[in-house]
């Protein structure tokens, strides 16, 4: 292992990165943009924190397909949660309830997942199989999440090199957490069973900014397709990171793809400071096989402490018990991560398996906060029978708490001598991470009993590619071989127009830049006018061009047109503007111009065209007007 | 390994695929198509699905199927066979702790994978159930014996006859209560005819079953299991019981009487109600509450009595608007000696019918009538047909569930053929079967969407 140390987040260097063997991969889940559910009839997007009923179950763990049980679901079930479910009955029916079996998978929602996989160049497969793959943290209340692969192995193109997609899956969405206090944790239901696609990217990201730069492409390419949701919580992305002698680690739920570099530098610092505490421990000669560690209960000796917490918990009647940890002086202040140390690795342990969420839940020895006194803080080492090598944790709660915080502190501090436990974490705020749980494996997955396999035939493959857009990289290729404006071509390859474009340019030979600027611009610009969010639906943009096209419209006609349709619902076209009318309405505008005292005479003509296309824009092209009166538009000097 | 075991639920066009590369299930594979190529493990398919297929897991745990059709090459590079195994932990003995006795009958109650249909099914050993909910041990010492794996569908006489006779010979060797595991669909059937097979019984005799398969981290399967070998060990009502969830949530069990209870929904897990009464007691892992006094009390002798005679040439007939007397006249044709029928309203059927009843009448055929509202009484004094159907020989049954008068009155034709000793039979309540009345809250189905019943659903957990 090299000497190196991480340096501050903006001083990092791609060759850094690559010292430390920095790698990432995502796991992007996207919502889908169907009407209903994916296993049963419920509405999808309906969201509201209202609820009508309440229901309580708990998780135990079950076995997997080949016989074993999986580390998260026996972590799970050591914290005893009591869930609660948050249930309104116009989004949520007995299926989710688990309390009826699933329905048959929604069709609509499949065909979009397999048109996104094949945008991705997956090799799809011949038969879908539904999975359960284990949730014990009660965020679905069957405890599994039903779940398939509709494609594997596919790939997009990346600087000059190819980010592998490992495989596409379609699943359906967990709850919404709504509070997790000690052994009882709060879901909210409306969420729960959406269809989304979970996207995994092969370990091919060698610095936090390609993780984000791949998140954003990856985000783009199935916005391109117009069928999936987008706003707060529709794509979330999980980051696996691990370096050189670490391990794969996962960050959960990030909703902002420009926190992902911070938070991969963060956990990339976490394991390597990790693997730096292991060579430190080994040079003390603690390993696996020779830790030691102790605990007793000492709330007798913290009777008469002033640290407020303790004093809190004493006077409840709660117990306090020491962990020894033989040997592991100034350990706990090592650092792991930005302002963040080894400490917190245990306190997280113990806030999430033995339930003590109420923070502080530890205070050790190594500490240089004010807490437990001198004195206390020596009738306990004396009491435990520890020396100045080592440290001494406490950790309060009512017995069974503290006993299971106590045994955990253990745990995760004889895990610092084998190096980086696999975990899935979750981003917090600042950039960091916190423990979440173990890293689930393989081991959670179990076939569905209750749906059979659904073939997909090839046909039903041909009818959905023929629908899809270009990918996004193809399109913006050609974009920038039209010269069309570079603040365009990233919007049109996502935008639904983006087909509609390819036929107006190929086909109806319209000027690419005007075209490409009048969809994503002039759309833009009429935001305020959009109903329930919605821009112009595909077909009435066509009829607008199509209008153009044989001339019922001007080019400055697009614009009003847009609006028209936005505000009234349908095109309107007015009639040409015909010459015998030009002519009058030039005519009156000499008469208003001649009344008017203008302060500089070679504007009047200016003054004159803006008269006249007032009354007559849209309807006849600008530069008719100009020749008519002889106004030519001076470039500025 | 047979054939069949090595290509285990391959037919068809996969099976002869797989046959080309020696393909065997369990095999790790690379197997190369003209789509791409897939990596994983080949699994046993369910023989009911297609012969199209191969299915694969993948290192992500996944399965998918692969369209035999397609393959090109197939690769083995190894072996993992699936060893789906619930850890067995040998049961402890506490000698402080009363002894249950817990019968397999089927069910979900504890399962397993099934590679041949792709469905669970049964799986039942006391360690199996240790290592799967180890807090029975803090209630009880608790032995098992598998009497049958079947599918509650299935159960028929042959079974309900070896479980009464099962339970007789508990009684004998002094257990503290016995516990019934047993699939949901027909646990109301079997709970009725164990009521007439087993009477006097000194202990609590607790059916129970899952709805949620005990494979799923949600299943209802240990709570229940808790609940019932509570019951068993420390209640003090010595009946058949049905003991399953009140709510959906997981809060506490109902004691329900096995001659008046009724599976009410296909999957809802509190899908077991009492039906024109109320149950007898509620379960919770730290307590049980009678909610009722007249239950048969728990005692020290062994006087039970095990009659498990039953006439199987009996049947129910749900009557509907339109029903054709060549029904009824099938029925005597056969040899039926027992008709159960489930009347419309107070108990009626129409008139087309009269002349067939009439013949079953002399042929000595006992028709009793029940009613398909579930709820109430047959009354057949009220309108004239049913004086005209009485006349023809048709009983009423009072309030006796339908299910439950089918298995009475099979159970009945086992002791007589006579007439007379039959309606006596019939009509005297052995195990609360008949009641002399309904209470006020013995019905109450409460219809969602009112007011009062929103506002009740919104302060307890459902």
């Amino acid at each position: 292992m090299s000497e190196f140390l991480f340096k501050p987040f903006d001083e990092m260097t791609e060759s850094d990165y690559f010292d430390v063997g920095f790698k990432s991969g995502l796991e992007i889940h996207q919502q889908i943009l169907s009407k209903k559910k994916l296993f049963c009839r419920c509405p999808a997007g309906q969201y509201s924190d209202n609820y009508n009923a309440e229901i309580l179950r708990h998780m135990r763990p079950t076995l997997s397909e080949l016989g074993e049980y999986d580390g998260t679901a026996l972590m799970e079930f050591k914290t005893k949660k009591e869930i609660i479910y948050r249930i309104h009955r116009d989004t949520v029916c007995t299926y989710e309830m688990d309390d009826t079996p699933p329905f048959e998978i929604n069709d609509e929602a499949l065909d979009i997942a397999l048109g996104i996989g094949m945008l991705y160049q997956c090799t799809m497969v011949d038969e879908v199989h539904i999975a359960r793959k284990q949730y014990l943290d009660g965020s679905i209340p069957t405890g599994f999440q039903r779940t398939a692969i509709v494609g594997v192995d596919g790939k997009i193109p990346y600087k000059d090199r190819e980010i592998k997609i490992v495989q596409l899956s379609i699943e359906e969405d967990a709850c919404r957490e709504v509070s997790d206090i000690g052994h009882l944790r709060t879901y909210l239901t409306d969420r729960l069973g959406m269809p989304l696609i979970e996207t995994v990217t092969g370990p091919d990201m060698r610095t936090p900014h390609e993780v984000a730069d791949v998140a954003q492409i990856c985000r783009r390419l199935v916005r391109s397709t117009g069928q999936v949701r987008t706003g707060i919580g529709a794509a979330r992305e999980d980051v696996n990171v691990s370096v050189t002698g670490g391990t794969r680690v996962e960050i959960k739920g990030v909703s902002r793809i420009v926190n992902i570099p911070l938070l991969t530098y963060n956990e990339a610092m976490r394991q390597w400071n990790l693997l730096r505490l292991r060579t430190e421990l080994h040079r003390r000669g603690i390993t696996t096989e020779n830790f030691k560690s102790k605990t007793e209960n000492v709330t007798k000796l913290l009777r008469k402490t002033h640290y407020l917490p303790i004093q809190n918990a004493v006077e409840q009647g709660m117990t306090v018990n020491c962990v020894l940890l033989k040997g592991f002086k100034g350990l706990l202040r090592w650092q792991t991560q930005t302002d963040t140390y080894f400490s917190k690795e245990i306190s997280d342990r113990v806030r999430v398996v033995a339930c003590l969420s109420t923070l502080p839940n530890i205070v050790h020895s190594d500490s240089t906060a004010e807490t437990v006194s001198t004195s206390e803080w020596l009738n306990i080492k004396k009491f435990i029978g520890g020396t100045d090598d080592d440290t001494l944790v406490l950790v309060w709660g009512d017995d069974q708490d503290s006993k299971m915080g106590a045994a955990e502190i253990a745990i995760r501090a004889k895990e610092a001598t084998i190096g980086i436990p696999s975990e899935t974490r979750q981003a917090l705020r600042d950039g960091t991470n916190g423990f979440e749980r173990i890293l689930p494996g393989p081991n959670r997955m179990y076939p569905d009993t209750d749906l059979p396999p659904k073939r997909i035939l090839d046909e039903r493959l041909e009818k959905i590619k023929s629908t899809l857009p270009k990918p996004i990289w193809e399109n913006e290729e050609w974009y920038r071989e039209l010269k069309i404006p570079d603040d365009v071509i990233k919007p049109l390859a996502i935008s639904l127009y983006s087909q509609l474009f390819e036929m107006l340019v190929k086909d109806w030979k319209l000027n690419p830049t005007l075209v490409a600027v009048a969809l994503i611009q002039f759309t833009k610009r009429l935001k305020n006018f959009y109903k329930d969010g919605k821009s112009i639906e595909v077909q009435a943009m066509k009829d607008i061009f199509e209008a153009y096209k044989t001339g019922q419209l001007s080019r400055e006609g697009i614009l009003i047109a847009m609006k028209n349709v936005l505000t009234n619902g349908q095109l309107q076209l007015f009639s040409k503007c015909t010459n015998n009318e030009l002519t009058k309405v030039i005519k009156d505008s000499d008469k208003n111009i001649s009344r008017m005292k203008l302060r500089k005479e070679e504007k009047m003509l200016k003054v004159q065209m803006g008269l006249i296309m007032n009354k007559v824009r849209g309807r006849i092209d600008g530069s008719v007007v100009a020749q008519r009166i002889g106004f030519v538009r001076r470039e500025s000097k | 390994m047979a054939l069949n075991d090595s290509y285990k639920g391959y037919r068809g066009e996969a099976l002869s695929t797989l046959q080309n590369f020696d393909a065997l299930v369990w095999s790790d594979a690379e197997i190369t198509t003209s789509r791409g190529k897939y990596v994983g493990i080949i699994l046993p398919r369910s023989e009911t699905a297609d012969p199209h297929h191969i299915v694969l897991k993948l290192r992500s745990g996944y399965n998918i199927g692969i369209a035999a059709g397609k393959i090109q090459d197939i690769k083995i590079t190894g072996r993992k066979e699936a060893n789906y195994k619930i850890p067995e932990k040998e049961f402890p003995y506490d000698p402080k702790k009363p002894n249950v006795k817990l019968l397999g009958t089927g069910g979900t109650i504890a399962s397993r994978l099934d590679y041949r249909t792709g469905a669970v099914i049964p799986a039942f050993s006391p360690g199996e159930l240790y290592g799967s909910v180890p807090e029975l041990a803090d209630i009880c010492n608790l032995e098992t014996e598998k009497l049958y794996g079947v599918f509650s569908e299935n159960m028929g006489p042959e079974q309900w006859r070896g479980t009464a006779e099962a339970i007789g010979r508990e009684i004998e060797k002094g257990v503290k209560g016995v516990v019934v595991g047993h699939g949901t669909d027909t646990m109301h059937h079997t709970a009725a005819v164990l009521s007439f097979m087993v009477q006097n019984s000194p202990i609590p005799i607790v059916m129970v079953g899952s709805q949620r398969s005990s494979d799923r981290p949600s299943s209802d399967a240990a709570l229940n299991l808790m609940h019932s070998v509570k019951t068993a060990a420390e209640s003090d009502i010595a009946e058949v019981m049905v003991c399953m969830f009140g709510p959906t949530s997981d809060e506490y069990g109902l004691l329900h009487r096995g001659t008046r209870v009724r599976k009410m929904h296909s999957s809802y897990r509190s899908t077991f109600r009492t039906v024109g009464d109320i149950p007898i007691a509620m379960v919770s892992r730290e307590k049980i509450v009678p909610i009722r006094q007249d239950y048969k009390k728990r005692r020290n002798d062994k006087n039970v009595i095990i009659n498990t005679a039953f006439e199987e040439r009996v049947c129910i007939v749900y009557y509907y608007p339109n029903m054709k007397p060549d029904i009824i006249d099938s029925l005597i044709d056969n040899d039926y000696k027992g008709v159960i029928i489930a009347g419309t309203g107070l108990g009626h059927v129409n008139k087309p019918l009269y002349p067939s009843l009439k013949r079953a009448k002399e042929k000595n055929i006992a028709v009793y009538m029940t009613v398909q509202t579930l709820w109430g009484y047959v009354q057949m004094y009220v309108y004239d047909t049913g004086r005209d159907m009485m006349e023809l020989g048709v009983i009423p049954a009072a309030n006796m569930l339908p299910e439950v008068a089918y298995m009475k009155l099979g159970w009945a034709l086992g002791q007589t053929n006579d007439t007379e000793k039959l309606k006596d039979l019939m009509l005297t309540p052995i195990a609360g079967e008949i009641t002399e009345r309904e209470p006020s809250n013995g019905y109450l189905i409460f219809q969602g969407g009112i007011p009062e019943v929103e506002e009740f659903i919104s302060k307890y957990r459902k």
